[in-house]
């Protein structure tokens, strides 16, 4: 029973999420295209770090075990051309697959084509599959993380990650306000109230990714020297080959 | 864009919903022990389909053989039940924000039905890069990023990169 619930538990919370953030509708998605509203970097980079901060320290602390985690192989060239496809459809269908299907179940009929063009591409790729089934299964790196390609303790690339985001946030904040006063408009003392709330919320965000990613490298310092050979060993065997996406 | 019904009730704060959407990552990690994903719904719906229509031919096919060849069928799918909470978990947070709305998103300058036709071609594309991918912005940016998986963040950045560069020309559509 747990075997449909639980996925369909999570699901909900993350149709719940992506809808509570406006990801639901395309012209807020296509506004990080045309960089006038960046809210699908900040919505998935505050979800990569803390689900990132959140997997080091539940590790650390003993709670998760990394090498039971499903990480998605790497497969070099042929997740690079996809990510390439993906991207072009991306900006056209102004959705991706998951918002797509949030688009659709908030009664837009462009998320629903969205849908049904995902489903037509999935299969029609799936049908041609031969022509291109060596090509998917070439440049195999197994379970490749970003720690064994840098060559640097897992805790420092997780430190390295929240502190180009934050500066990321903040690029995206000058970016939107750059776009916002190119289109000066009248609901202008309501937009100036609620950037101020924003602008707090933001900074204690940004403090406590701060802290949280700080204590993450001083975790991680006392070791460098002696251990941080096995640090990579354990990097690398942290995760067990995936079950594919 | 703020003369858009649909953008008449504030959405909130993307910083907090990201946090929020973490958190979901992150609970899928521990109870679940993988993360979330999208694009193998499709997939697992693809192959389900081929199965019915096609048994035969679903099973010798390399791609949908590999579906078919998991326990409990392509019906079963982990993600094909998530992405059925992805659809209720949409609905019910649009209801309760009042935000539900037959309308189709489009730039002033296109037709409904061009933006319907274009939002399925861009659903193709990104059906057949998904295909190659292993994964969408879910399975692979969302979960192999928080991750670290290099292969992921290669999809991430050549996603994004690719999205850029045809932006421009795609501009007329959302004036």
């Amino acid at each position: 029973m747990s075997q449909f619930l639980l996925p369909l538990a999570i699901g909900i919370a993350f149709g719940f999420t992506l809808e509570r953030a406006g990801l639901g509708n395309a012209r807020k998605l296509t506004g990080q295209f045309f960089l006038t509203d960046l809210t699908v970097f900040k919505v998935m980079f505050s979800a990569i770090v803390t689900a990132m901060l959140g997997v080091f320290w539940c590790s650390r602390l003993g709670w998760v075990d990394l090498n039971a985690l499903a990480l998605p192989e790497t497969y070099l060239r042929p997740q690079l051309a996809g990510g390439l496809i993906f991207g072009a459809g991306f900006a056209l269908a102004g959705l991706c697959p998951g918002t797509s299907c949030v688009a659709a179940a908030s009664g837009r009929g462009d998320g629903l084509a969205v849908v049904g063009g995902l489903f037509a591409g999935v299969l029609g790729a799936g049908l041609s599959f031969p022509l291109f089934v060596d090509f998917y299964d070439s440049d195999a790196r197994g379970a490749w993380t970003l720690p064994s390609l840098v060559h640097l303790p897992y805790g420092a690339v997780v430190l390295a990650i929240s502190i180009v985001a934050i500066v990321g946030f903040l690029a995206a904040e000058a970016i939107e306000r750059r776009a916002r006063v190119a289109v000066v408009t009248q609901a202008f003392t309501s937009a100036r109230t609620s950037a101020r709330t924003r602008s707090r919320a933001r900074m204690a965000v940004v403090a406590l990714a701060l802290i949280v990613a700080a204590l993450a490298a001083i975790a991680r310092t006392p070791e460098n020297a002696a251990t941080a050979g096995a640090a990579h060993v354990r990097a690398k065997a942290l995760y067990k080959p995936p079950s594919g996406c | 864009m703020a003369d858009h019904p649909s953008e008449t009730v504030k959405y909130s704060d993307p910083y907090v919903s990201g946090i929020a959407l973490g958190l979901v990552l992150l609970a899928a990690f521990l109870f679940a022990g993988r993360g979330l994903g999208a694009s193998g719904a499709f997939a697992a719906t693809a192959t389900g389909t081929v199965a019915v229509v096609a048994p035969d031919y679903a099973a010798a096919n390399p791609y949908f053989g590999r579906y078919l060849a998991r326990p409990g069928g392509p019906w079963r799918e982990w993600l094909l039940i998530e992405i059925i909470g992805v659809v209720i978990g949409g609905f019910l947070s649009a209801a309760l924000a009042g935000r539900l709305r037959r309308v189709v998103e489009r730039g002033s300058g296109v037709s409904s039905t061009s933006r319907l036709l274009i939002a399925f071609a861009g659903g193709a594309v990104m059906g057949v890069g998904a295909v190659l991918a292993r994964g969408c912005t879910s399975g692979q940016a969302l979960t192999g990023g928080a991750l670290l998986s290099v292969g992921s963040w290669t999809f991430m950045l050549a996603a994004f990169a690719a999205g850029y560069a045809v932006a421009p020309a795609l501009r007329w559509a959302w004036r």
